[in-house]
């Protein structure tokens, strides 16, 4: 059987893109292999480990398990586009002073999730920060540093990493 | 892993996805959020020869109060109802049910339809169905029908939808006055597939057990209705007798297949902390 193509028009960080599309061909595979966009990462390719987020209209979803096809007509925000246009850099930023990245592996689809937790969840506490983010697996921080970086930027950074040197650490 | 190569029709109504499922057969599948159906795709586990995408047919994305009822649509989202005001007030065991449906970013795409038609054992909504006595809405050639949540679910990934239907949505009925709800898993993980959870909708009339509803997921092939334990609730005012009773009592209605999770002993000794739980709360609520 021939691989069937699907014609499919998406925005793609604010660029219109119109191509043929393989049906099977999953989001992330349609970003890194066609369009050179390769800060998505695949991670488990099924679903559970997170490292693959996109935004798709705005909200994140699992870039291994939406169809190219399927963002025919949406908007598709990735970490690179995010990056540029400065919505991400106090979360960037606070990652790096936290230490939250460490391989680097999970972390866009980590920041996806921060900057849900950004735009949705203001007020969020850190066992609330923890259940947002459960669905991204990190493998070398141990989470601590992630949670600590979130928190930064949700209550307004300066003033939490103010308060961890006060405390000596706030691990 | 990549998934298999497929054919993809993005269909325009219910009618032509009807069309399609008949023009094609048995190894086409509808596809709603994917969020199943694409890391089975993947996992090539599944591999159908195409996949119907029911994403742009109008009128299955909305929650809506029809008479006694509440109506949700099949491409309902899980994020959808987590927002929803007329779920939280009308059918408020659903709304305490969201939260523990897998992951934000799976709920942002993951439906109530596709949920209930893949009947996944271990899935929250079938579970929270057959408590609330929720009719599944299906569509095929031969017109529309309703079926019982409790006879929709016939087992392991079945249920009673013919293969050229479309389940379209399902109706909730409206909590009466006196209903009190509960949700509850247990799973390693939070948003993990739970080792055993319950749906518990119990009524009361003052500090007494008019009618009992418990539901239970992973704990058999399909959503277990645990009969023996809700008849020993009944006319009861959930003491800690009644409460013994009851736990005893689901010796007798569950037999739940082991898993990679948990041993068939484990999940029942879980399934009877979870109902201790789940009444010692309910009798305190107002």
């Amino acid at each position: 059987m021939s691989e069937t193509r699907i014609k499919t028009c998406v925005t793609v960080n604010g660029q219109s893109v119109e191509r043929e599309i393989p049906a099977r061909q999953h989001l992330v595979d349609f970003l890194r292999e066609d369009l050179g966009l390769t800060g998505s990462h695949l991670g488990c390719e099924h679903g559970v480990c997170g490292a693959c987020q996109v935004m798709v209209d705005g909200q994140v979803v699992r870039g291994c398990l939406t169809l190219a096809a399927q963002t025919d007509g949406r908007r598709v925000d990735t970490v690179e586009g995010l990056s540029d246009n400065g919505e991400l850099a106090a979360l960037q930023q606070a990652f790096l002073e936290h230490n939250a990245f460490q391989c680097g592996y999970c972390s866009s689809g980590m920041l996806l999730t921060a900057l849900h937790i950004v735009r949705n969840h203001p007020q969020a506490d850190r066992d609330e920060i923890r259940d947002l983010i459960s669905g991204n697996y990190c493998r070398c921080t141990g989470y601590h540093a992630i949670v600590d970086a979130i928190e930064t930027v949700l209550r307004g950074a300066g003033s939490a990493l103010a308060q961890a040197k006060h405390n000596g650490g706030s691990r | 892993m990549k998934a298999p190569n497929f054919d993809y029709v993005r269909a325009g109504s219910v009618q032509q996805a009807i069309d399609e499922l008949v023009a094609r057969g048995d190894s086409a599948q509808i596809l709603a959020g994917g969020q199943s159906l694409m890391a089975m795709l993947n996992l090539r586990l599944s591999a159908p020869s195409c996949l119907i995408d029911i994403a742009g047919v109008p009128g299955l994305r909305e929650i809506e109060q029809v008479g006694k009822t509440v109506r949700i649509g099949a491409m309902v989202t899980h994020a959808q109802l987590q927002q929803s005001a007329l779920i939280a007030d009308q059918v408020p065991l659903l709304a305490q049910t969201v939260p523990h449906v897998a992951h934000l970013a799976i709920r942002n795409s993951g439906t109530i339809g596709g949920s209930l038609a893949l009947a996944d054992p271990a899935a929250e909504y079938p579970a929270v169905a057959v408590a609330l006595q929720a009719n599944i809405l299906l569509q095929g050639p031969r017109g529309a029908r309703s079926v019982a949540a409790d006879a929709f679910f016939e087992g392991f990934y079945r249920t009673a939808r013919q293969p050229d239907e479309i389940l379209v949505g399902v109706e909730f009925p409206i909590a009466p006055a006196g209903r009190r709800v509960h949700f509850d898993e247990l799973s390693r993980r939070r948003g993990d597939y739970a080792m055993v959870g319950l749906a518990a909708a119990l009524d009361f009339d003052g500090a007494r057990i008019t009618a009992a509803r418990l539901a239970y997921l992973a704990a058999g092939e399909r959503p277990v209705l645990a009969r023996q334990a809700m008849a020993a609730l009944v006319g009861t005012s959930a003491d800690d007798k009644a409460i013994q009773a009851a736990q005893q009592a689901l010796d007798a209605d569950l037999d739940p297949p082991g898993d990679l999770q948990a041993d068939p002993a484990t999940k029942k000794h879980l399934a009877r902390v979870l109902l201790g739980r789940c009444i010692q709360q309910l009798r305190q609520a107002t």
